[in-house]
């Protein structure tokens, strides 16, 4: 199986720190959020499957026990940045992608 | 067959009896029907004077015909009941209506004694009792300068703030050497008159009138048995109560020597199958004029009826009010009548308090109580009497002020099962311990579930020491951590952010507390850091805290687009503005619905549309209307004195003001706010957390009332007011709420679970009891000071703007978004409309 191309997608900068952005990768959205406690970036679908709209980039983070997480701005679910599994609802799982740092470029393979 | 039960009477003490009986396990074996001679169902006869400061008879009113009709209860008013057949067993009105009964209820209640003095009968000389006394009252003060009060008890103290409150000068005439002889002794009586007299009402003792004649000046004179007299425009009788016994005496039913119908242990009279209840039944030679015990007695008949075992045996006459601003109580044997009893005495003419303890010989039992001008400990004292606890080592430091933190507290541990906590709602320690059993955490649930402190609130202080102890018993830790990540509550981290002048998350994280944070604390301690220091919210520092709506100053809908709320303060607008509105929807094809808050709420703004929908929106004039943040949301108002024929002030420019002055104020939660120019409260301020009514003496104030999911009428905090104190007081309300409330805790529930309630809330805003009123203002001040309105400052600043982009990458939008039109308007496609192929969606702006 061939790996996917990373693709970069914004300057870090562009991420104001335990803010999340959207971005449009290989006609996917992908919700960005960086964290500046863990100094780390995370990188799932923008797609709430509970409140079935785009915006889960517009969440807030956060932690609950040693999860990193995304609560739905919608109806507040809690998503594991690392695995895309819901705290609340174990039904639903959103899609989490790769994502790195390269010389300020975040880049997400999707 | 039903058992039909018939009641004659829709007093409070007859409307209890039906009320348990409709919520009884076998209420389906009894068919009710109740009668009343007056024109409406029961209504509460104990708040009667909160008539003369605004409340309509509605607001008195304890049930409605809609809840009788709901639990299928028959009712007549207007039709006396004059005659028994006990043959038969019916009762026959005076319109002849003719009624069987398996069980007859006789609840009718008393009537006010008038002495027969000469001259009584005159067209001003009225009594107090029903809601028709109070119009007619009212009516005669209209007419009158001065007006005079016989009786000095509990009932006539209350007619005198009633007169007092219409204007009049008002007298107290009363027979005893001092005022409330049945419940105070000297001490008390002496600091309540002293009181009483220094707001105005003339107190006249030891006056026994022979005669009421016409007066030179006003209308009447009274000549009274020492000589001396007085001249008066109307004269309200309150010298007592008589029981209502008339039916029982014409159909030779049992009666008292000086009347009351004779009830025995289960309110039984001496006929079979018929019962007495409340102020009509006489029991053990004695009647009891107070409401808690004709609610026992409701009780009881209505055990005895039902094969249960309740029985009446006397009951509790302590009672606690507040009369012309004065707080007074008294508890058990006030006057220490028992054989060999001492007693403890505090007395504080600086401060007007007077305490007095009246304990057993051997100084180990309570027995009773005198407190005049600070009643704090009467909810201590008096379970402390009826359960016949032991007193304390030092029964010094029930009355002493500050003695070990100042808490008269008493291990609630210690008290029985069947302990009545609420005398109100005769609420036992064990109702309120099994309401914990069932899951109540708050005071808010156990006065939702038990009623208790709901009545009087004397007990609220008693009911939440229980409710702890229940809660650390069955092993519920009574936990008021925020979340995991601060192990304080809001109110804690609140103090923590004020005192150590904390100016970021991070800090208080990193001092405080652990973890990453969650979208609980966050957003409270960014509501926290605004409620003090009042920065731009989407700086830096402070964007990550910022809930769904904060963080992009907008709305979101359901599909992820925005709704847009201007500010349009008091509702007030220019037909230029509502054009500029207008053209902006339509730009945009936004969806336009005008607001509960009297405002106009745009919708369906794509994320990045808004800059550039603000933009014209500021440069139109307008300003952020916070209708994403939990702050200050619309005062609304009615038109007030500058055009309707009935203002008496100026509602919309004093709401204009007062939404200006508190506009961006972040707090706990949202708040909303009215104001009405006279009491015909077209603008519904008394559902409001702040709420404002014009009257003739100047503005009322209202606080802590709530419309949505759980109504709560606002309680009156003052009257009277000018501009000038109006403005202190809220300022100092809401930055108490804004420092010590829960998160997301509407000012209704912060009230309902604050320790003495609106008493309290009155000392600290009024009296100052904290010392606090100076910094509560100031801090307001700064609050205020730093406002801005964050999408002016957002549209000015093309680096804040750049967020507002569906992608980082990308200039395309949204595909998920979806529109139809309905009723001339966009709305979100629903899932089957956005599958068929039929359907025409509107095309998007960009």
């Amino acid at each position: 199986m061939s790996e996917k191309p990373w693709i970069s997608v914004c300057e870090i900068n562009d991420l104001l720190p335990d803010t999340g952005v959207c971005a449009l990768v290989n006609k996917q959205q992908v919700a960005i959020f960086r964290s500046r406690r863990l100094n780390e970036v995370f990188a799932v679908s923008n797609y709430d499957p509970v409140g079935e709209a785009n915006v889960l980039s517009r969440g807030m983070i956060g932690s609950i026990g040693d999860e990193v997480v995304v609560a739905s701005p919608l109806y507040k679910e809690h998503y594991n940045l690392r695995t895309g599994e819901c705290l609340e609802k174990p039904g639903y799982k959103i899609p989490v992608f790769p994502v790195r740092l390269d010389d300020g470029l975040v880049q997400i393979q999707a | 067959m039903k058992t039909r039960i018939v009641v004659v009477g829709n007093g409070m003490v007859g409307h209890k009896f039906i009320d348990n009986l409709v919520n009884h396990a076998d209420r389906d074996q009894y068919q009710v029907i109740t009668f009343s001679e007056e024109s409406r169902l029961a209504y509460d006869r104990v708040q009667l004077s909160k008539y003369f400061s605004g409340s309509t008879a509605e607001d008195l009113m304890l049930t409605s015909t809609d809840y009788y009709n709901e639990k299928g209860v028959q009712y007549i008013l207007g039709d006396k009941v004059i005659d028994l057949d006990f043959d038969n067993k019916e009762i026959i009105t005076a319109s002849g209506r003719r009624e069987a009964y398996d069980k007859l209820i006789l609840a009718t209640g008393s009537f006010p004694f008038v002495p027969p003095i000469p001259g009584n009968n005159g067209e001003h000389c009225l009594v107090y009792r029903t809601i028709e006394d109070l119009e007619r009252i009212t009516a005669s003060a209209q007419q009158s300068k001065i007006g005079v009060v016989v009786g000095g008890g509990l009932l006539g103290l209350e007619a005198a703030a009633a007169l007092k409150a219409a204007g009049l000068e008002t007298h107290v005439v009363e027979f005893a050497p001092r005022l409330m002889a049945v419940q105070l002794d000297e001490g008390g009586g002496k600091l309540l008159r002293r009181k009483i007299e220094s707001i105005g009402v003339r107190v006249h003792t030891q006056k026994a009138t022979n005669e009421i004649v016409a007066g030179a000046e006003s209308r009447y004179r009274m000549n009274f048995a020492d000589g001396s007299h007085l001249e008066t425009d109307m004269i309200l009788f309150s010298a007592g109560i008589r029981p209502q016994d008339e039916l029982a005496r014409k159909c030779g039913i049992g009666l008292g020597e000086r009347g009351g119908i004779v009830v025995d242990n289960n309110c039984q009279t001496t006929v079979k199958d018929v019962y007495a209840i409340g102020e009509c039944a006489l029991w053990n030679n004695r009647i009891y004029g107070l409401v808690a015990p004709g609610y026992q007695m409701a009780k009881v008949a209505l055990s005895h009826i039902t094969g249960g075992k309740d029985q009446f045996t006397g009951a509790d006459m302590s009672t606690k009010l507040k009369l012309l601003g004065v707080d007074v109580a008294s508890v058990g044997d006030a006057h220490g009548n028992t054989p060999g009893s001492l007693s403890y005495t505090y007395s504080n003419d600086v401060e007007e308090v007077y305490k007095r303890i009246i304990v057993s010989a051997d100084n180990k039992k309570l027995l009773g109580a005198v407190l005049v001008g600070d009643v704090e400990a009467y909810g201590t004292l008096q379970s402390m009497c009826v359960n016949g606890m032991d007193l304390p080592e030092d029964p010094n430091c029930l009355i002493l002020p500050n003695v070990d933190g100042g808490g008269a507290a008493i291990g609630v541990d210690a008290l029985p099962e069947s302990a009545c906590v609420c005398s109100c709602y005769d609420v036992s320690k064990g109702a309120i311990c099994c309401a914990v059993q069932d899951g109540a955490r708050t005071m808010g649930d156990i006065k939702a579930i038990t009623k208790a402190s709901t009545g009087c609130g004397g007990c609220s202080a008693l009911a939440k020491q229980v409710m702890d102890s229940e809660l650390k018993k069955i092993g519920v830790e009574v936990s008021n951590h925020i979340c995991e990540h601060f192990p304080h509550s809001r109110r804690e981290l609140a103090d923590i952010v004020r005192i150590k002048q904390i100016k970021t998350f991070d800090d208080l994280l990193d001092q405080h507390g652990r973890g990453l944070g969650c979208d609980i604390c966050k957003p409270a301690v960014g509501s926290i850091l605004a409620g003090f220091w009042n920065e731009y919210v989407l700086d830096k520092k402070h964007i990550g805290l910022q809930d769904t709506n904060d963080i992009f100053l907008g709305n979101m809908q359901k599909d992820g687009s925005y709704s847009i709320v201007p500010r349009i303060a008091g509702g007030e607008i220019t037909p230029e503005k509502l054009i500029v509105l207008g053209e902006v929807a339509k730009e945009y094809k936004l969806y336009t619905k005008i607001t509960g808050g009297q405002r106009i709420d745009l919708f369906g703004a794509q994320l990045h549309q808004l800059p550039a929908i603000w933009k014209k929106l500021v440069d139109a004039g307008f300003e952020t209307g916070h209708a994403y943040g939990k702050s200050l949301r619309t005062v609304k108002s009615c038109v007030g004195s500058t055009w309707c024929r009935y203002g008496v002030l100026d509602s919309v420019g004093m709401a204009v003001m007062l939404e200006n002055r508190y506009k961006g104020v972040r707090s706990p939660h949202k708040m909303k706010f009215a104001v009405s120019g006279c009491t015909r409260e077209c603008a519904e301020a008394q559902s409001k957390d702040f709420g404002v009514i014009a009257t003739e003496t100047g503005w009322s104030l209202y606080v802590c009332g709530n419309g949505g999911m759980r109504p709560r009428h606002a309680d009156l905090f003052a009257t009277g007011l000018d501009d000038v104190t109006l403005i202190k007081y809220i300022d100092r309300v809401m930055m108490f709420y804004i420092r010590t409330a829960d998160r997301l805790q509407r000012t209704s529930v912060w009230m309902e679970n604050m320790e003495g309630g609106l008493d309290y809330l009155k000392k600290v805003v009024i009296d100052d009891k904290l010392g606090l009123c100076e910094e509560l203002e100031a801090q307001m001040n700064y609050n205020i000071s730093q406002y801005q309105c964050e999408w002016k400052t957002t549209v000015e600043n093309e680096e804040l703007q750049k967020r507002f982009k569906h992608f980082i990458n990308s200039e395309a939008r949204d595909d998920n978004l979806a529109y139809v039109v309905e009723r001339e308007q966009i709305r979100p496609a629903t899932a089957l409309e956005r599958k068929s192929n039929n359907i025409q969606l509107v095309e998007l702006v960009d």
